[in-house]
Parts: structure tokens; sequence; C-alpha cells
């Protein structure tokens, strides 16, 4: 599936619940679900500037394929991560661009998280952004430099 | 554990009844609990409609302009001057500066008093300092190759007073500590600090931020040479910082910023300046809410300070009770002088993860390192909750808090 696509399904799911305890419970429940971080990459070499809790953020690149590993120590930031990871990890870096992260708003998270934690989850999504960016801008395997 | 049958609910009902803003809801209908009023204060109606009211009769700027308006404006300003000045027990107006905030206060004694350093002379600040009053001493320092001592915390959240009067010595220039903390509401023995820098020749500075809502403030008897505080936390409107100086010390201090207001004539040959307060005051004063800190000064001081103690005493109390319970909780600072706020954590969840989900609630409570991350590090912590109350605070407010707090956590684990 496109991230688009699986946007559209993650606000579906979203849509579901009827009160924020519902919304936090999942997506406390996605963080607590979130795959294991490569300890030799909790550094502050991957530390991802302007979160409130820390996040570490280390990508793959794989062709213009990208995987991300990512981690935090507040749960409810595991739960965005987990999100994030599940509409742009293991995309092409062109499918990535293509998709701004609409459905964070669509899912209602922006006028519910506090300011600074809105302006963490901003910074990780401009630090996949960025990464996905770099990566379209090199030259496929195959194709004439 | 219910409130003492002397801290009268009509008499809080009665105070927060004059604060539109608590019984507004956020969040889809949830009832604000606003439990962080160290950050900042609400303000009461009689505040709003000063504000109000000097924009309809008297806006003008203040000390030039020959005309009706002019002088009433100016009068207003200078009427704030004199509120403070008594709200302090300042010995003239003269003594009080306005400005920004208490940032800038301290920003503005220490570029002011620098000159008077030599490499080696040492700047005295306490471990549970406000970024605030530690970074404009450090700018300082750096440029006149002057050393920073600090003075250490205990475990219980005060000041090692013992090592304090080993740190303040001939080396000594300028102690600078904070009233009351911001992160562990810890009073400190200030007035003591003052009379160790006075015994040494040096200067005392104290940020009095957070220890103006709390118990009567008198500089003469404190002995400090500089005192400071912000509007916005006293009910008043932000962008306005007091600060006062004993006369013979501010008016042995060079001018901070130049501009209007602060002269006494200019001219290109050479330009002689204002004599204090004025001479710290270029440009135009935020006049507005001046006016809004003496309508803020008399509501406070109509509210009986014995009262106000005990209300904050049975409430912060009545808190750490009805919090005392939850599993791994943490409480900061077990100070034996100490006013409402309290800093802690929880085993097991991150402070963002409670500040999310209490918001969610309804509940405004601040977290993460309060300014103070030199005090975090000596707490062996990143981030802290902090909850702060105010004369508005209700017993019900701290039960739903106490009940958002455990269900909060119970969702986190």
């Amino acid at each position: 599936m496109k991230p688009s696509q699986i946007a559209d399904t993650l606000v579906a799911e979203f849509e579901m619940f009827t009160d924020w305890e519902d919304k936090y419970s999942y997506i406390i429940d996605l963080g607590k679900h979130l795959p294991p971080y490569p300890a030799e990459r909790r550094t502050d070499d991957f530390l991802v500037r302007g979160c409130q809790s820390r996040v570490w953020l280390s990508p793959t690149v794989e062709g213009d394929v990208l995987r991300f590993d990512a981690d935090s120590d507040a749960i409810i930031t595991r739960g965005l991560i987990a999100m994030l990871l599940r509409v742009y990890g293991g995309q092409p870096a062109h499918d990535i661009i293509a998709t701004p992260p609409t459905f964070l708003s669509r899912i209602g998270l922006d006028t519910h998280l506090s300011q600074s934690r809105a302006n963490g989850l901003a910074s990780m999504v401009n630090h996949v952004m960025r990464i996905a960016a770099v990566v379209a801008q090199q030259p496929r395997s195959g194709e004439p430099a | 554990m219910t409130l003492p049958a002397t801290i009268s609910s009509i008499d809080v009902d009665y105070l927060r009844a004059q604060f539109p803003i608590l019984s507004t809801t956020v969040h889809g209908g949830k009832p604000l609990v606003y439990l962080d009023h160290a950050a900042t204060s609400q303000k009461p109606q009689c505040v709003i409609d000063a504000i109000a009211s000097y924009y309809t009769t008297t806006n003008s700027n203040v000390h030039r302009g020959a005309h009706a308006l002019a002088a009433k404006a100016t009068e207003a300003y200078e009427h704030a001057r004199h509120t403070v000045a008594a709200f302090l027990g300042a010995a003239s107006p003269s003594e009080i500066v306005f400005t920004k905030g208490t940032t800038e206060a301290v920003n503005l004694v220490a570029a002011t008093v620098a000159h008077r350093l030599q490499p080696g002379d040492e700047i005295v600040l306490t471990e549970m300092e406000h970024h605030a009053n530690i970074v404009p001493w450090q700018l300082m320092a750096q440029q006149r190759g002057a050393v920073i001592r600090v003075i250490p915390v205990t475990d219980s959240g005060e000041l090692d007073m013992q090592a304090a009067a080993s740190l303040i010595g001939p080396a000594t220039k300028i102690v600078s500590a904070v009233h009351v903390s911001n992160t562990l509401g810890t009073v400190n023995p200030v007035a003591q600090l003052c009379a160790m820098a006075g015994s040494v020749g040096a200067l005392s500075f104290i940020d009095g931020a957070q220890a103006v809502l709390h118990d009567p403030i008198d500089v003469a008897a404190l002995g400090c040479d500089f005192y400071a505080f912000s509007a916005h936390k006293l009910f008043a409107p932000m962008g306005l910082g007091v600060l006062y100086g004993r006369y013979h010390v501010l008016e042995s201090l060079p001018p901070y910023q130049g501009g209007g207001s602060m002269i006494d004539s200019v001219s290109f040959d050479g330009t002689t300046f204002n004599a204090p307060p004025m001479r710290f005051e270029a440009g135009t004063p935020n006049v507005e809410a001046a006016v809004g800190l003496t309508t803020a000064i008399e509501w406070f001081a109509a509210v009986d300070p014995d009262w106000r103690r005990h209300h904050d005493q049975s409430i912060t109390a009545y808190a750490l009770d009805a919090i005392g319970g939850i599993d791994g909780l943490t409480v900061y600072g077990n100070a034996a002088h100490r006013v409402g706020i309290l800093s802690f954590t929880v085993e097991g969840t991150h402070a963002a993860d409670v500040g999310t989900l209490l918001d969610a609630m309804g509940v405004a409570v601040r977290v993460g390192h309060h300014c103070t991350q030199p005090l975090m590090r000596r707490l062996g912590v990143t981030s802290t909750i902090r909850a702060s109350f105010s004369v508005t605070t209700t017993a019900h407010e701290v039960d739903v808090f106490a009940a958002a707090l455990t269900k909060a956590v119970g969702m986190l684990r």
C-alpha cells in the first residue's frame, strides 16, 4: 500500500474511537508494541532536536526505499512514532515526500497535543521528510547519472 | 482529609468568581483545572477592567506631551511606581525601576555592575536558580573573567547554608539567589544570604518572581540591594517587571540601554543621563501593564496575608495527601518552609506523557525542567510534573487533579 492509503486506514481506525481516552489508549498501545530499537544507535547522533521527550530516529536506505528504527523515553511519543513509521516506513522516498502528514490533523491529534508535543511531532516529520528528500535526489541504480 | 474549617470554601469561591477564565472549559467541555499558577497567574476581572479603562479614558505617552491625557497617563504610571514601592517596603518610589520582567531585571543588573568586576572576582549563585538568574551572570562573568560559585542544594531541597557561609568571602562581589524556588516551592533564607553578602561588601540580588504571591515582602527587612519580580505572576499583565534597587546603589550604576526618557541632555559632544529610576527606563514603557499592576496589587493586598498563608499550606497538604497514595510517586523537596508548588515524578511514566493525559482531562500543569536544569541534575531527573496553586485553588480542583493523575498513571503503565 502507498503511504497515502495507509494514512487513510489509520484515520479510519481512529474514527472508531469516540472519546479522547480510547484514542490515547490506542496510541499508548501502539507505543508499547513499537519494535525494539538497536541499542548501539541510542546515541546523541540519532537524537531528533526539538522534542520534549528524547527521540531517536535512525534511517536505513535500501535502493530508494527508506526504513526507520525509532524510539523514545515517553510512551505516547513512542505511539506517535509507531504511527509515523506505519505510514512512512518501508516506502520509496518519492512516495514519502508526496505524502504530507495531514493524517495527524485528520485524526485530530494536532489540536489535542500540547504545543511542545506538537512541535516535537513536527520535528520528527520534518526529519523523515528531509532524509527522504536526500534519498530522492540521488540517482537510482540502473538510471544514467 | 478535609480542608480545615478555617479555610472557608466561601472565601475561595468568592475570589475565584472574579476570574472569568477559571470557569471556562477546554478540549470540548472539560472544566479547566488550572494548576500552573507558578508559570503565570490568571487575571481577576478588576485587572482586565483597569486595562480596558486605561485605553478608554487615559491612553497617552508618559513623561512628555503638554496635554491633559499625557498628564493623566504619567500620573497613572507613577502611581503604579508608588504602589509597587509600598508593596515591597521600598524607601521611595525612586527605588523602583520598571523592566520587561524578572529576566530583564537580572540582565540589567548584571550588565550595569559588570564594570566593577575584576578577573577572579566571584559571583555566588545557588543550585536551584532559574536559568534567568544563571545565564546573565555567566555572560557577564565570561566578559570580565569573573568566577561563578554555586551554593549546593540539600536532599530536602533546601540551600546548604553552611556551604554558603564558606563560599561567600572576600572575593565575592555579588550574591544572587531565588527567594522561592519555582521548581520545589522552597522558601530560602534570603535575609541571611543578604547579610552574608553585606558582611563582605558584596551586592545582593533576590529573584522574587514566585515569592511575591506568598508572604508580604519587605526589602528593608530582607536587607537586599536588589529585588525583582514579574507583574504577570502577580495577577497583572505580561511584559512588565519590577526591579527594586537601593537608591544609592542604583545611583552608582551606568545606564543599561540608551534611548528616550533616560537622558538629561543629549548632544553629539556628549550626553548626560537622568537620575534613577528614569536612567534605566529607555523608551516608551508598558503603561497599560503598570496600570494593571496597580489594580492587581490593590486586589491582592485586600486578601488577608494570614488567610493566604493558611490556604496555601492547607491546599498543599491536601494535595500531598490526595496524590500520596499513588504507587511510585516521588515528590521533590520537603523543605520546612515551602509554598504551594509541587514537583513530582511517577515511576514507570514519563512526565511529558502524564502532562499530555492530564491536559486531555482538563488539568493544566507544567512538565519539563522548569528552566532549572542544574537543579534537575542535582535531583537526578530530566523532567518533573509541577502542580502549582493559588488563592483560587479549591479542594475540588485538587480532587479532580488527583483522580486524573491516578487515571493517567493507570493508562501509561
